[in-house]
């Protein structure tokens, strides 16, 4: 594979960049492969990413229905953090953070992780009193987390509106340093290329429409491009998991919601790092282009349409007025949506299942993009070794019936409200 | 814009109304032994379809009454509203 560097973009300049080689292949489905990942997303491209690196399983086919990186990966808001309070979903991601760190040097792909930091504003006594207790959870578990009053806020967003006549003042907020954003395309690209190049064969526009079980034992898929065996086969399906579920026989703690997100036109840079609205739906953060990348609430009610409706743009702006004024003067520039697997409290599943040689990644809310790396890491172990390992040992479908739920924002059983 | 026609106060824009999720979900009966294995189904498991779903909404800036909606969660039409009482076929 042809090393992506300073040298080869001067070398590829001199010949109109004509001659650069695919980034990955085209090709035609083998009738059997040792695994089957179903879901060229961002998770999908990493586990078998991570199988072929950590595992040394390169006999693996990525099947999807649309093109790699058209869901999720390429429509979510960029946001990478750690900032959570319960130990099992803390160390989750603080790994996936040493993940990112390096993550352009090891895919040879500029996936621009920018840790410019994420500020959660409070607006009472209240909320600071929980944050507080969340930044010391987080210290505990080795995240950065500083707990800021209002005028430490001021420095960091002096245009948001600090005047006394605001509904929600800003008492402070609570800051994580070492969250950032990263180019989300790049992400899915950079994994597609190196899973590729070690052998693994990304299969697009091929649909998933049954699959072949024998004795509580998986034998492979069913495909519009014909049958694929396979000894283990992995969903990795986001907000298409119950499609799939459905077909086998399985009903999980999951429903499918649009959630939305827009941008603005673009502009000079003004925001550096993420902030969140904490008396609303709301957040924000620049893009390198100077876009405003802003989102908020699902759209409230069960939905397989990538598209939303325009009164949750309007409350989520609504609430991002209130905060910044100044977004009354620009204009939007676009605005889309994608289904999010909301998991019933609210924190991801990645599991075996009664199905031997069937495995489940799914239940990642609105938050699936800044675990991608540690996603198919943990993903790619538990296909591999057919045994989840410590980091999600938590994250396991059984908790719902055993009481170990992970309700982080302990919103209950009522998915849409969050 | 969803519009919802309301059985009692008839066609409402969406933003009167709030969602209360899957109404095929059926509490156990109330006074008898319930196993822990419906419970959770009861509690947490969903089917969530792509297609024809029926689903419970409130007419909450309205007669405030909660009211059966079945919709399509792909293309969001909506085909039939009922009464909470009453069954959607």
């Amino acid at each position: 594979m042809q090393k992506y560097s300073v040298f080869s973009l001067i070398k590829n300049a001199f010949s109109n960049h004509q001659n650069w080689e695919v980034a990955w292949k085209d090709p035609t489905p083998k009738s059997e492969y040792d695994v089957v990942i179903i879901g060229g997303g961002g998770h999908g491209l990493a586990t078998a990413y991570y199988l072929a690196k950590e595992h040394n399983i390169r006999n693996v086919a990525i099947i999807e229905k649309g093109w790699i990186g058209g869901g999720n990966v390429g429509r979510n808001t960029t946001i990478i953090r750690s900032n959570f309070m319960y130990d099992a979903n803390a160390r989750f991601n603080e790994f996936g953070m040493d993940l990112w760190r390096n993550l352009s040097q090891e895919l040879n792909f500029n996936v621009m992780f920018s840790p410019r930091g994420i500020i959660n504003l409070a607006h009472s006594d209240a909320q600071m009193n929980a944050y507080a207790r969340r930044g010391n959870s987080m210290r505990l578990n080795g995240i950065d987390a500083k707990l800021l009053d209002r005028d430490e806020v001021k420095k960091f967003i002096p245009m948001a509106d600090f005047s006394d006549e605001v509904r929600f003042p800003i008492f402070g907020g609570l800051m994580q340093p070492s969250a950032g954003t990263a180019r989300h395309d790049a992400v899915a690209w950079g994994y597609a290329r190196q899973a590729d190049d070690m052998g693994v064969d990304i299969i697009q526009h091929c649909e998933v429409t049954g699959f072949d079980v024998v004795n509580g034992k998986i034998k492979g898929i069913r495909t519009s491009r014909g049958d694929i065996k396979a000894k283990k086969v992995g969903l990795c399906v986001a907000g298409s998991t119950n499609i799939l579920a459905e077909k086998l026989n399985m009903t999980l703690p999951i429903e499918t919601h649009v959630l939305q997100a827009c941008v603005s036109e673009p502009v000079k840079p003004l925001l550096d790092g993420v902030v969140t609205f904490g008396a609303g739906h709301f957040y924000i953060s620049q893009s390198d282009k100077g876009e405003m990348v802003m989102g908020g609430d699902l759209d409230g009610y069960n939905s397989y349409a990538q598209r939303g409706n325009l009164p949750t743009i309007q409350h989520v702006l609504t609430g991002g007025l209130a905060l910044f004024p100044f977004l009354s003067r620009l204009k939007m520039l676009r605005t889309w949506g994608g289904i999010m697997d909301m998991s019933m409290d609210g924190s991801p599943i990645i599991d075996k299942t009664h199905i031997e040689g069937l495995y489940l990644n799914c239940g990642w809310c609105y938050g699936g993009f800044k675990s991608t790396p540690v996603s198919g890491w943990t993903f790619a172990h538990t296909i591999a070794q057919d045994q989840v390992h410590e980091l999600n040992s938590e994250l396991r479908l059984n908790r719902f019936s055993t009481g170990h739920l992970l309700d982080e924002k302990g919103l209950g059983t009522k998915t849409w409200i969050g | 814009m969803l519009y919802i026609k309301c059985p009692y106060c008839g066609l409402r824009a969406q933003k009167e109304f709030s969602y209360g999720g899957d109404a095929t979900v059926k509490r156990p009966n109330i006074n008898e032994e319930v196993s822990s294995e419906d419970w959770d189904k009861f509690v947490y498991m969903r089917k969530s379809p792509r297609g024809k779903h029926v689903e419970l909404w409130q007419h909450i800036a309205g007669c405030r009454q909660w009211i059966k909606v079945q919709r399509d969660t792909a293309t969001h039409e909506i085909f039939q509203t009922a009464k909470v009482t009453e069954e959607i076929r």
